[in-house]
């Protein structure tokens, strides 16, 4: 049995590693700027994880298959070098890994998160609450009214709770249900939770941060291919969380004017 | 097992006399000397109940530090902190507290010398307990005074954050004193029946002293915070 | 009167002497089964809690995955469980979520904190320091109890007409903090919830005092901290790390239960507004709620698999013949996962907004605490080398673990890197990592120690053939359950959804199929291993005191099941280290820890 059990473990360490090395299910292609250090992290990491867990499930199944049962005549021994040998390599094996992949990630996570918007990134805000994600554009004026969160009316179709009857800021806002941007162009998204925690979740755009309720974030990215992709939640938000998603649609600058202009019209 | 096993090493009575006896040599300080010579070792094992009121305290600790870290961040997460002001009578309280643990050494030297046999005296040496008891149930009173002297002012549990950490904090202290009265009760009731363990009277006495640091230092973070 | 003062006097003298609290081989029915001062009775029931935990974690699981797996269907019987959740027997939404949520706090609290730390803990642990009983016998008698309190209260949020919190085990706020408001269950289900998780943190409180207290002061002559099986340096480590976890888990609970009851505002913010009403909160923090949790959270997953390694490292000594490689650097090793454990945290949070800074200053930590659960992987791996393998059920089980913890350790190797956490967080990565590493791996250990175990606890051996039959199809089972979910993730599978509608997602669903059919047959199987506990606690043939051939002192007792205050009339004496294993000895080829003969190797002889 102690066989079959060593060839169980590495039947199942070579099929488990079929479906990453063939790439059956993988990570969406990449349509940001930023997100290519990300993936490059992904790929090594991979590497580093994806040989340590064939050696040790393979190294575990030969020991298993070799050292079983009683061979009687035999006494048992030690693994040469003992238990220092073991120390060593864990120490240099892994803090190596460690060294490469914290020191390699920091960049990863710095392009995103330690760079600033560019001037001329253009602010759009994502407001999230149970259960969907609306946008506010800033409209010709270029700022965003003030929110008033005793004016939300779901039914009225004030989501932000914008007071488009005093506030000049506000009356040229520019809400709507689906979220649009131009391509190669650098996007400030500024983050709100009208309730409870939520997420913005966009894999292509390699893009995932936390709603914070009670502190404003954002984000910046910038898109470079065209499509429509999904907003998802990622943070259990309550029951309609499964079904909490949003369309973003990367366009031609010309066809977002086109677009922008014709949200607008429908304010 | 087998019958060619040599009769085990005879252990001698090797305690120290002034050292409480054990079964064991459990400890960590202990070290078993490789050559397999027990006789050579002493007992050091200490009394759970030592041990244990450290595990206790530890745990304490780490409660309130969490309720501390609680206030430190919720007064950063927004502008609504309020100052209040303390009611007065929290400063008597921690006289009384502070005496109380005066009151528990004086009884603990008693018990101390009683059980050591160099007193003729015939009566217990309770007095001292039960005169620290009472302080603890004035210390608690208390508490509930200076919560109605916070009501009074129209300060309650959600009025304000400063009112919500005042009473929190407050009430969990008070509930682990009152704990702490239960153990000074269960004291007396042994000392009555002359069944009480020194580590006992140790424990609790080392218990009720943390209650009244860790008050001085709750009335410092109220007063410094609130 | 004198006199009698001074016998008095003496007699206290003398009392303060014994370090036990010595209790009496109980008589009544009440004193032996239920309400018992004995850690071996303790530690059964705590066995039995987490056995009834575990049965209703699992069968919650099943409707979790059949749900996900076919979203419309009809699931017979469903309505029985809760008069809104099901009707006409199809798991709404909001039932997923409650169900989630059930199925996560009782498996992580009931289950895998209780069966490996408190049921084998606190049976084994004094035996094996050679002791008769644990110092504070009535504050661990309240430990079970109050256990199983907490216990029920969780059961009671499925009888509330709302039905249990929706807010998964990790209830963050303000979701948690709001009342009714935030949904179904998020009322009373998050009081009972919170509730139930403190007065467990009570319970497991009073455990960690007599664990502690058993280790450090009431080990026997001879017995010193390095002699000491790797089992109980498991225990003690984890004790340590649940006495400051709980800690802090209680008062956050005890806030949570405020924001609800009282109206404060400790995780509630501001501008809260749901179905267009402004909510009555003002000024509390989100993440304050995060931290707190967190900060138990992650000790508390190595509270969950520490003892777990103690006793697969114990199983496997005794299965291999060997000791292993470095006893000390195992102990170290999990003392150092322990204290590690409390600076990592916050990769739970990297993505939760708190200062991007912060997530890096937690991910190196992260990457560090690979070292020392290498360290231990790998000491394992060299103590198999050389060594005489016994296959049996326990030792299957035992080397299973190793398997489960390497697949679902590189895992971590991805989660632990921010920049990565940004495509895997909230995926079913998250969720595979996890189980494997935790649920499954956790449970191994559990099952490794009750076939190792059972012949001391009730005289009788478990059948072997069952216990094969049962570990095969667990380790393949699993594996087909839990590797799927690395690959899912990796596509972008978001967690806690009760269904997948969206787009992307729609290719995914014939694995959550897969998944689920493997789950169902890996569940069914388990009934194996139940049929043989109960079979052989009545049926199995009779074992004898040391049928492993083991040298800790839990296999010297006098007799088998132990008697009542461990070792009879005279507590053991320690001559050896606790693995003296492939020397030659009167009885073979181990000499027992309390057996007086001479160590000498098969070459000296």
């Amino acid at each position: 049995m102690a066989r079959f059990f060593a060839v169980t473990i590495f039947v199942i360490a070579i099929l488990s590693a079929i479906p990453i090395v063939r790439h059956t299910w993988w990570m969406a292609p990449d349509i940001s700027t930023h997100g290519g250090p990300i993936d490059e992290q992904m790929v090594d990491t991979m590497w580093e994880a994806g040989i340590s867990f064939l050696a040790s499930q393979i190294l575990l199944a030969w020991f298993i298959w070799r050292f079983s049962g009683d061979r009687p005549g035999e006494k048992t021994k030690n693994f040469p070098g003992g238990a220092k040998t073991v120390v060593w390599a864990a120490f240099l094996l892994v803090g190596t890994e460690v060294l490469a992949l914290g020191v390699f990630g920091v960049k990863a996570w710095a392009n995103v998160y330690f760079t600033p918007p560019a001037a001329n990134a253009m602010p759009v805000q994502v407001q999230a609450g149970q259960f969907a994600f609306y946008f506010r554009y800033p409209g010709p004026d270029g700022t965003f009214g003030a929110l008033h969160p005793e004016m939300i009316s779901e039914s009225n179709e004030n989501f932000f709770g914008l007071d488009t009857a005093n506030d000049a800021d506000a009356k040229d806002d520019i809400v709507t249900a689906e979220m649009a941007i131009p391509v190669n162009r650098e996007i400030h998204l500024l983050m709100h939770s009208k309730d409870v925690g939520h997420s913005f979740f966009v894999p292509e755009l390699r893009v995932q941060q936390d709603f914070v309720p009670g502190l404003d974030l954002s984000v910046h990215f910038t898109a470079t291919k065209i499509g429509r992709y999904e907003i998802v939640c990622t943070q259990l938000c309550g029951l309609g969380h499964y079904n909490m998603k949003a369309y973003l649609s990367v366009m031609s600058q010309q066809d977002y004017d086109g677009w922008l202009k014709k949200q607008a019209a429908l304010q | 097992m087998a019958t060619t096993v040599p009769e085990p090493p005879r252990m001698e009575e090797q305690r120290d006399p002034s050292r409480r006896a054990s079964n064991g040599n459990g400890g960590w300080r202990n070290v078993v000397p490789a050559d397999g010579n027990l006789r050579a070792l002493k007992d050091y094992s200490p009394p759970p109940a030592s041990t244990g009121i450290w595990v206790v305290l530890a745990s304490i600790t780490m409660s309130f530090l969490a309720f501390t870290s609680a206030l430190v961040v919720r007064q950063g997460s927004a502008a609504d902190w309020r100052h209040l002001s303390l009611p007065w009578v929290l400063y008597l309280n921690t006289a009384v507290l502070v005496a109380s643990s005066v009151t528990l050494e004086l009884a603990r030297r008693e018990v101390r010398a009683f059980m050591g046999g160099l007193r003729t005296q015939t009566a217990r040496p309770t007095r001292w307990l039960y005169i620290t008891l009472f302080l603890g149930l004035f210390f608690v009173a208390g508490q509930y005074v200076a919560w109605l002297q916070l009501r009074a002012q129209g300060l309650y549990l959600a009025t304000n954050p400063n009112s919500s950490f005042f009473y929190v904090l407050t009430a969990v202290h008070a509930l682990h004193v009152t704990g702490g009265l239960g153990g000074l009760v269960r004291v007396i009731h042994r000392l009555n029946k002359s069944i009480l363990k020194k580590s006992s009277l140790d424990a609790t006495s080392t218990y009720w002293h943390f209650m009244g640091g860790l008050w001085i230092y709750l009335l410092l973070l109220l007063w410094i915070k609130l | 009167m004198n006199e009698n003062i001074s016998r008095e006097v003496r007699a206290m003298h003398d009392m303060s002497g014994h370090a036990a609290a010595v209790h009496h081989a109980p008589t009544s029915f009440i004193r032996k089964h239920v309400f018992s001062l004995d850690h071996k009775v303790i530690g059964k029931q705590y066995y039995g809690l987490a056995l009834a935990a575990v049965i209703i974690g699992m069968v919650l699981s099943w409707l979790m995955r059949i749900h996900l797996a076919w979203t419309n269907a009809a699931i017979p019987g469903l309505h029985l469980m809760s008069t809104s959740g099901a009707p006409g027997d199809v798991m709404t939404p909001e039932f997923y979520l409650q169900l989630m949520t059930m199925h996560a706090t009782i498996m992580v609290f009931f289950v895998l904190t209780t069966a490996p730390f408190a049921a084998f803990g606190n049976y084994f642990l004094p035996i094996q320091v050679g002791a008769e009983d644990m110092p504070f016998p009535h504050f661990n008698m309240m430990s079970f109890w109050v256990t199983f309190v907490g216990f029920l209260v969780l059961m009671a949020s499925f009888f509330v007409s709302e039905g249990p919190t929706l807010g998964g085990w990790t209830q963050y706020a303000p979701l948690s903090a709001l009342g009714s408001a935030g949904g179904p269950g998020e009322g009373m289900g998050v009081v009972l919830w919170a509730a139930s998780i403190a007065i467990f943190c009570v319970g497991q409180l009073l455990g960690s005092l007599n664990f502690i207290t058993t280790t450090l002061d009431m080990r026997t002559r001879g017995m010193s901290l390095w002699r000491l099986p790797l089992s109980a340096w498991s225990w003690f480590i984890t004790s340590c790390m649940g006495l400051t976890a709980f800690a802090v888990l209680m008062p956050a609970c005890i806030l949570l239960i405020l924001d609800h009851v009282a109206g404060t505002s400790f995780f509630v913010p501001s501008n809260v507004v749901i179905n267009d009403q402004l909510q009555p909160h003002s000024g509390g923090s989100t993440l304050l709620w995060q931290h707190l949790f967190w900060f138990f959270g992650h000790p508390e997953v190595y509270i969950a698999i520490v003892p777990g390694m103690g006793i697969v490292s114990h199983v496997l000594i005794t299965n291999m013949r060997k000791p292993m490689l470095s006893h000390r650097v195992l102990v170290y090793s999990m003392g150092a996962l322990a204290v590690l454990s409390y600076m990592v945290y916050g990769h739970h949070m990297f993505l939760s907004g708190m200062n991007p800074v912060s997530s890096l200053v937690f991910s190196f930590p992260t990457l560090v605490i690979t070292i020392p659960s290498t360290m231990v992987v790998l000491i394992w791996l060299g103590s198999l080398y050389g060594a005489k393998i016994r296959i049996n059920t326990a030792s299957l089980f035992a080397l299973g673990f190793i398997s489960m913890f390497i697949s679902g350790g590189v895992s971590g190797f991805f989660l632990a890197q921010p920049s990565i956490d940004i495509m895997l967080h909230a995926t079913y990565f998250v969720v595979g990592h996890f189980h494997m590493v935790m649920g499954v791996a956790a449970m191994f250990g559990i099952f490794a120690g009750t076939y190792f175990w059972f012949p001391k606890m009730y005289g009788r051996m478990m059948n072997e053939t069952l216990g094969k039959a049962h570990f095969w199809l667990s380790f393949v089972g699993t594996y087909a359950i839990f590797m799927p979910f690395h690959y899912l993730g990796l596509a972008g599978n978001v967690r806690r959804y009760q269904a997948f509608v969206v787009e992307y997602m729609q290719p995914l669903i014939p694995v959550h199929r897969f998944i689920t059919i493997a789950a169902l047959f890996t569940g069914a199987a388990q009934l194996i291993f139940l049929y043989n506990l109960i079979y052989s606690r009545f049926k199995g043939e009779p074992a004898k005191d040391n049928p492993w051939q083991a040298t800790s002192l839990e296999w010297s007792t006098p007799t088998t099941p132990p008697p009542h205050n461990n070792f009879g009339d005279k507590l053991p004496v320690v001559y050896h280290d606790p693995y003296q294993y492939g020397v030659q000895g009167s009885a073979g080829d181990y000499i027992m820890q309390t057996s007086p003969e001479k160590v000498t190797t098969p070459d000296e002889a």
